[in-house]
């Protein structure tokens, strides 16, 4: 089944309330989703540096002195900021490739599950609702954010199958349904040198994408193209640095509801996940259309 | 005249409530308020009381009616009214797909948009749509009316059996099997009985709606249109 929750805030004021709406979004698609969960938010950053967010497999995990291994390599100050199981370690642009080796040669334990210069991501086994609260995603502020409750259908319950995947820098991706050329199209994308982490359909649906937008797509218009190369069902949330995005299988049967007010626009698998926001009463309420891109961006 | 709070009694409770009306119950009026998108409000009903539900509701709302005269003053979720025996299902918002689904009588009116596989399998329910409807509505529906004042999505009517539809606005494409046929009295007659039930009494006029129905060349297996299975 799977749910999935997004909000973009049109309303700069409302950006410290960002996490704890999204967490009681998520929440109430617990019963959707109950083995895995994550979620990723846009929040503070600048061009000069790149947020690098490292998940932890051991719970013995040294965080504090991997920041100072990693600052040591690279030769520049690392800023770590401890979530869980996650770390976010922010280093300076153009340090990105260097430290994604350091890490990986300094601990055989940890997975770096995105970076970008706004975008961090967490996720874990369990329920949703516990997994917000090990982050603390109700405390997060950002101008947008999406998350996702996982009911594995294609592959194994893990969290390196936990959403959102993000195979591109500040983009990620979370995904409701089952893709049914998945193999095919990742024995493709392998040819032409892309690598994969995981036997996941939605890691091939986030690579897929990012690689179109390597060839010089729009993410508008990879999507678009994902309707002619990707089969199976779909309801896509795409978070990138300036916004998010929207898209439904042209048979559209995994649900999607969306909300907009002058402050956000709201995406939820149920209208149950929309409730809670502030003036949803008033907020104009409706279905994304099956087969067509929705995208929203910050000016 | 109860009114029941959704966030104070659980929606197990107030439906058990529901099941156990006794015949003849001078309860016969419920309002139902904080809905908030909940799954399964109102399913179950058998007893000819009114249930007025102040909000959106979730899934599966109304479903398998028998009797009850519901109302959402709000948007309903997926299979608003499924199953549908008799009674009234009346939607003052948008419903989401599969409005009416395998319905058996019963009169469902939506007064704004229902989005896909609107009717899909119907088997008797009549169906009033004053927006518009989305892909694959009326799919394999056997019988009962699908009246849609606005637009048809992809696909309507695919693999049809013997329900009558009737769109004023335009269709975007037939599913297999469905075709356009003539617009006769008898046609007008029962479709102006029916807006008039639905509550447009005058305000539409029924020859303006197209009629469509199943060729029936799928009813048997025919090796000429295996194309077409």
């Amino acid at each position: 089944m799977c749910g999935i929750v997004g909000l973009f805030l049109k309303n700069k004021a409302l950006e410290p309330k960002l996490g704890s709406m999204l967490s009681g979004m998520l929440a109430t698609m617990c019963d959707r989703g109950p083995d895995s969960a994550g979620f990723a938010v846009y929040g503070r950053g600048d061009s000069d540096h790149v947020k690098l967010t490292v998940r932890s497999t051991s719970p013995d995990i040294d965080f504090a002195g991997l920041g100072t291994r990693l600052s040591e390599a690279i030769g520049s100050p690392v800023a770590v900021e401890v979530r869980d199981s996650h770390g976010v370690f922010t280093i300076p642009e153009g340090s990105e490739e260097k430290a994604r080796k350091t890490v990986e040669a300094l601990c055989s334990d940890v997975r770096i599950v995105g970076s970008g210069t706004r975008m961090e991501i967490y996720k874990e086994v369990g329920r949703p609702d516990a997994v917000a609260k090990r982050f603390h995603l109700e405390q997060m502020s950002g101008s947008h954010g999406i998350a996702h409750t996982r009911m594995a259908t294609e592959s194994a319950v893990t969290t390196d199958g936990a959403h959102p995947f993000s195979t591109g820098r500040d983009q990620c991706l979370v995904h409701n349904g089952s893709l049914s050329n998945h193999n095919a199209l990742r024995r493709e994308l392998r040819r032409k040198g892309l690598s994969f982490e995981t036997e996941n359909d939605t890691e091939v649906a986030a690579r897929y994408l990012t690689w179109r937008i390597s060839q010089g797509d729009s993410l508008g218009d990879a999507l678009k193209h994902s309707l002619d190369d990707l089969d199976g069902f779909y309801t896509f949330v795409v978070g990138t640095e300036d916004g998010f995005g929207v898209l439904r299988d042209p048979i559209a049967c995994k649900p999607a509801v969306m909300a907009e007010t002058d402050d956000y626009v709201a995406f939820g698998s149920e209208y149950r996940a929309l409730a809670s926001l502030p003036g949803i009463d008033k907020a104009k309420v409706w279905e994304p259309k099956p087969a067509t891109v929705y995208f929203w961006e910050r000016h | 005249m109860p009114t029941i709070d959704l966030d104070v009694t659980t929606l197990r409770e107030f439906n058990q409530t529901l099941h156990d009306l006794a015949e003849g119950t001078n309860d016969t009026y419920f309002r139902v308020v904080n809905p908030r998108g909940r799954h399964a409000i109102a399913a179950g009903v058998d007893a000819p009381v009114t249930i007025e539900i102040d909000g959106n509701a979730g899934y599966y709302c109304a479903g398998m009616n028998k009797r009850a005269n519901i109302i959402v003053n709000g948007s309903a979720g997926v299979g608003v009214a499924e199953n549908m025996m008799s009674g009234r299902v009346h939607v003052k918002g948008d419903a989401s797909a599969s409005a009416g689904a395998t319905g058996c009588g019963g009169l469902l009116v939506i007064d704004g948009n229902a989005s896909s596989r609107c009717g899909i399998s119907a088997r008797g329910i009549d169906i009033v749509v004053k927006g518009s409807v989305g892909h694959m509505s009326a799919f394999m529906a056997q019988a009962g009316t699908l009246v849609v004042l606005g637009d048809a999505g992809d696909a309507l009517g695919d693999s049809l059996y013997e329900a009558r539809l009737f769109v004023r606005g335009k269709v975007n494409s037939l599913g297999s099997d469905c075709i356009e046929k003539p617009l006769r009295d008898e046609h007008t007659q029962g479709l102006g009985k029916l807006l008039k039930e639905a509550g447009l009494n005058g305000q539409v006029n029924p020859s303006e709606f197209r009629r469509y129905g199943s060729a029936r060349q799928l009813y048997h297996f025919h090796m000429d249109n295996l194309e077409a299975y």
